[in-house]
């Protein structure tokens, strides 16, 4: 197992409030490391809707969702945070110094002296195809939800489900990575980007991938390893296909996941915070943005702004209960960075 | 009401609970199935871009075709029926009137 990461706060969510609460512990002195579940940082931005325009972020009579989340990130660089993406913070634990151990799905350890739950709607999970003993080729046994590093694919056989972008961008991508490349769509049409969708048809007139059409994966087949999947047709025609990795790409789905079993007050899928420094029911854990609730919340990305600054104020007390923080503006303290 | 209208929601085979809805205010299916307290998440707040409010039309009168968007959606989900539809993208009107759904599994 790796080194624990050590540091100031721990921030589980990377979206816009995650990041900009960052940026707040920055001015603070405070370090931060941000854990995400998905392998990019945005949160909904980046997930749901990257090219949406957003027209009530102060300052800006109209942004992308997806240019707010460069700029945020641009915003923080002088900090130098930590990321962790790609893996969900699962298990948390106080010690009896009042610091916290955090571990991911990956068995990443976090030591902080804060947590700072950012984590919207949830972590953002994969959709997964109705195939029975799918669990069973998960963690690295063959079924991959998401392509986190294409070098993993590298000469390997692959099969890819889905009729998405995603699925188009990675069987486009991975046709040059991987020795053999499948994909299974149940439908006759792609429906994702035009281009994407003609790059795979040339691609397979070329003979440099298999396009299986009206057609799903319906078993997975092996002995610990996967080894081979089922294709069966619209038809009902089945064929077994030899391969290393299965990768469906349905998208992701937000759910509350582990949160909400880490002991804390919730109240409708949301942790109860206090307004003072968005503090939970546990001392040392605060909950920002859309995953908080308190008489009269709006889930916007606004109000996690200001829920950020207000709950770096409180951590910072948290974690030095004697020092005292006089409240400087950047504009007098020129460009920070750490 | 005069205007309005009833749909079904299928429980389980042969349960099917009555949801009235009004067809005057521009309501969504999605809106109706949230109010009446189903377990939907409808993330995107009924944009067609999460689908997390997917349902399965049973029965009923005919509806619009999805557009574009609303199919590009449920092409990114694992499984569809026959019938699957983005309940956000249905608009409650006299012509939804005995419409029979069932809400899909959560997350598809
Ligand atoms: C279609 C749409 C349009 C919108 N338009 C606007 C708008 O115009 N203006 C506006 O202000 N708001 C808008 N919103 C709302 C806005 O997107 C949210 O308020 C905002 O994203 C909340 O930010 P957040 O950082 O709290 O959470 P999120 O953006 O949800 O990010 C949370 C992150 O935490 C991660 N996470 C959760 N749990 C864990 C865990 N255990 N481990 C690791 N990671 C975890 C998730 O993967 C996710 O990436 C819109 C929302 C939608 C869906
Ligand atoms: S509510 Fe998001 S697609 Fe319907």
């Amino acid at each position: 197992m790796s080194t624990p990461i050590s540091t100031d706060i721990c921030i589980i969510g990377a979206g816009p409030v995650g990041l900009f609460a960052v940026f707040e512990a920055g001015l603070l002195k405070l370090r931060c490391h941000v854990v995400d579940a998905l392998p990019q940082p945005g949160g909904q931005l980046s997930e749901i809707y990257p090219k949406k325009p957003i027209y009530d972020i102060p300052g800006f009579p109209e942004v992308l969702a997806g240019d707010l989340v460069d700029n945020l990130m641009k915003q923080i660089e002088p900090f130098h945070p930590t990321f962790t993406l790609g893996e969900r913070v699962e298990r948390f634990e106080k010690l009896d110094d009042g610091s916290f151990q955090l571990f991911t799905t990956d068995g990443t350890e976090i030591h902080c002296k804060a947590v700072a739950i950012a984590g919207g709607l949830g972590s953002f999970e994969p959709r997964k195809p109705a195939v029975e003993n799918l669990e069973q080729f998960e963690g690295g046994r063959g079924v991959h939800y998401m392509v986190r590093d294409p070098e993993h694919f590298r000469d390997k056989k692959i099969v890819i489900a889905g009729g998405g972008d995603s699925a188009l961008d990675w069987t486009n991508f991975l046709a040059n990575v991987a020795s053999d490349v499948t994909l299974v769509h149940r439908g006759t049409t792609f429906r994702g980007a035009a281009d994407s969708a003609e790059k795979v048809q040339k691609l397979h007139e070329a003979g440099k991938i298999k396009l299986v059409l009206s057609s799903n994966v319906t078993h997975l087949h092996g002995n610990g390893e996967l080894k081979e999947v089922t294709i069966t047709g619209n038809d009902g025609k089945a064929e077994k296909v030899p391969l290393d990795c299965f990768i469906p790409l349905f998208g992701l789905t937000p759910k509350l996941g582990p949160i909400g079993e880490w002991g804390l007050e919730i109240e409708n899928d949301a942790v109860k915070v206090d307004t003072l420094d968005y503090s939970t029911s546990l001392p040392g854990v605060f909950a920002i943005g859309d995953i908080n609730t308190y008489p009269g919340k709006l889930k916007l990305i606004l109000c996690g702004f200001h829920e950020a600054a207000l709950m770096c104020q409180g951590a910072f007390k948290y974690i030095f209960p004697d020092k005292k923080y006089t409240l400087k503006y950047t504009t007098v303290n020129g460009a920070p960075s750490m | 009401m005069e205007n309005d209208i009833r749909v079904y929601v299928e429980e389980a085979p042969g349960q099917r609970t009555e949801l009235v809805g009004p067809t005057d205010m521009g309501l969504s299916l999605m809106e109706l199935l949230k109010a009446s307290g189903y377990d939907i998440m409808a993330t995107c707040g009924g944009m067609a871009l999460c689908a997390t409010c997917h349902v399965e039309v049973l029965a009923g009168p005919a509806l619009p075709e999805p557009e574009d968007a609303e199919l590009d959606m449920l092409e990114t989900l694992p499984v569809v029926h026959e019938g699957s539809r983005l309940s956000c993208q249905i608009r409650l009107t006299p012509r939804t009137d005995g419409l029979v759904v069932r809400l899909a599994a959560t997350g598809a």
